[in-house]
């Protein structure tokens, strides 16, 4: 059994899908932020077989977590503070994704101009539907 | 400050303000001749369009104000590599106004983040082509009276038509508007406009593949280009570009009272012979662009309120 100690203050992302964990780690910046991260992968897991689970130890405030309701909303975040779980989050849909996916209609001024945040809007909630917020473009690599 | 990416940028009763505005320049255009004196509207064509950058210009001409700009990426600092975003940030202290047309879509909001001077999206790839919206809904409530109650036929192009894209989007807001959408397979209108405009919104629309079979059904016929630039290949551009022509024969089943619209230019989808029918209006829409375009300029300028 593979064990890794407690974080006295951070938060814990369990629940994700089994392999997931490494886009999760680069899609919230965490390989540029300044803080020590557990990544635990292939975790048997009742509910969902296998999982990955990632133990972050900085303040979420330092966090924008909401990318992690566009990448999967059945994500757990539980808070953690002196080695508690304080608060458990709920995801929800982001209304804007900045930077994470990418507009791939050639048409796009995000394909020629230089150094343009990408930035996709929530435009139907319910089919989880995202437009470039340039070009309108569906984004359907999800 | 505000700027005109697209035609839901302004309320349908802020479009009702801007084309009594427009009347008046029409019915009373000595009142408005040195209204934008001392004002530059710089006109950015990164691609070359005659009608719309000349709709400008003579807009701006018509408030005596002063243009300057360029008409084609190669003879701007594009060419060089320049962004979207520098070009504004320079052009927003040569001019007052800026109406800017680009083939990537989404460049005039680019400029519009950068920009001190208010920007008018003249047309962004296949994307919005604003005022060329404002031009059909004013000329469809000169011609008509008012918008609404009206089943609308959009023929040609329906898939890379920015015009066609933009008038649906604005024309959804208005009571009781019915579409008819004629074109081949290939061109329909895109899915987005199906699902998140005409689907979410109710409006009801039938697709066909036959003008003749559209024709008596319609209050208004908007026949658009099939455009070479918007293809990939040469290839399906020849093969689709005769699929609907309007002759004086399919003419004769539509209504009395019928409007032909087209946001111009004719390549051969409307037969010569056609013009000289009544209900040929596109060349009056032309000219109402102008009046559409000074309101427009007056408006974003503030003018009126200095």
């Amino acid at each position: 059994m593979l064990n890794i100690s407690g974080i006295q203050e951070g938060f814990v992302l369990d629940h994700i899908k089994a392999g997931m964990s490494m886009k999760i780690f680069h899609d919230l910046h965490l390989d540029e932020a300044d803080c020590t991260v557990a990544m635990i992968m292939n975790v048997k897991s009742n509910k969902m077989g296998r999982k990955d689970i990632l133990k972050v130890e900085c303040s979420i405030d330092e966090m924008d977590l909401d990318i992690l309701g566009y990448i999967d909303h059945n994500i757990t975040v539980n808070v953690i503070q002196g080695n508690k779980i304080v608060e458990k989050r709920a995801l929800k849909l982001p209304r804007e994704i900045h930077n994470v996916i990418k507009c791939k209609n050639p048409r796009c001024i995000t394909s020629i101009e230089q150094e343009l945040e990408q930035v996709f809007v929530l435009t139907d909630e319910e089919n989880e539907v995202y437009r470039c917020k340039y070009c309108e473009e569906k984004y359907s690599g999800k | 400050m505000r700027h005109l990416m697209s035609p839901l940028d302004f309320s349908t009763e802020e479009l009702e303000t801007l084309m009594d505005l427009a009347d008046d320049m029409k019915d009373h255009p000595e009142k408005y001749s040195e209204s934008c004196h001392g004002k530059k509207l710089a006109t950015c064509f990164y691609e070359p369009s005659t009608r719309t950058r000349l709709s400008f210009e003579a807009a701006m001409m018509n408030l005596g104000g002063n243009v300057l700009g360029f008409s084609s990426a190669d003879s701007s600092s594009a060419a060089k590599g320049e962004s979207v975003s520098d070009t504004i940030r320079v052009i927003s202290s040569y001019a007052d106004i800026c109406a800017m047309r680009h083939p990537k879509e989404g460049a005039p909001l680019v400029a519009s983040t950068h920009s001190t001077i208010p920007v008018i999206n003249a047309g962004d790839g296949g994307h919005q082509h604003p005022t060329q919206t404002l031009t059909d809904l004013y000329t469809i409530r000169s011609l008509q009276g008012s918008i609404g109650n009206l089943t609308i036929g959009l023929c040609g192009d329906l898939k890379f038509g920015r015009t066609v894209h933009s008038l649906i989007n604005a024309l959804v807001r208005y009571e009781n508007i019915k579409f008819v959408l004629i074109s081949p397979e290939e061109l329909r209108v895109p899915e987005y406009i199906r699902e998140d405009v005409l689907d979410k919104n109710n409006i009801p629309y039938v697709e066909v593949e036959r003008l003749e079979e559209a024709m008596p059904k319609l209050d208004i016929l908007y026949m658009t280009r099939v455009q070479r630039e918007r293809f990939f290949n040469e290839e399906d551009y020849l093969r689709m570009k005769d699929f609907y022509i309007l002759n004086s024969e399919k003419m004769e089943l539509a209504k009395e009272n019928m409007m032909v619209l087209h946001p111009l230019p004719r390549v051969n989808e409307i037969s010569v012979e056609v013009d000289n029918d009544p209900r040929a209006a596109y060349f009056k829409q032309a000219q109402y662009g102008v009046y559409i375009r000074m309101a427009l300029i007056y408006t974003l300028l503030e003018v009126g309120t200095c």
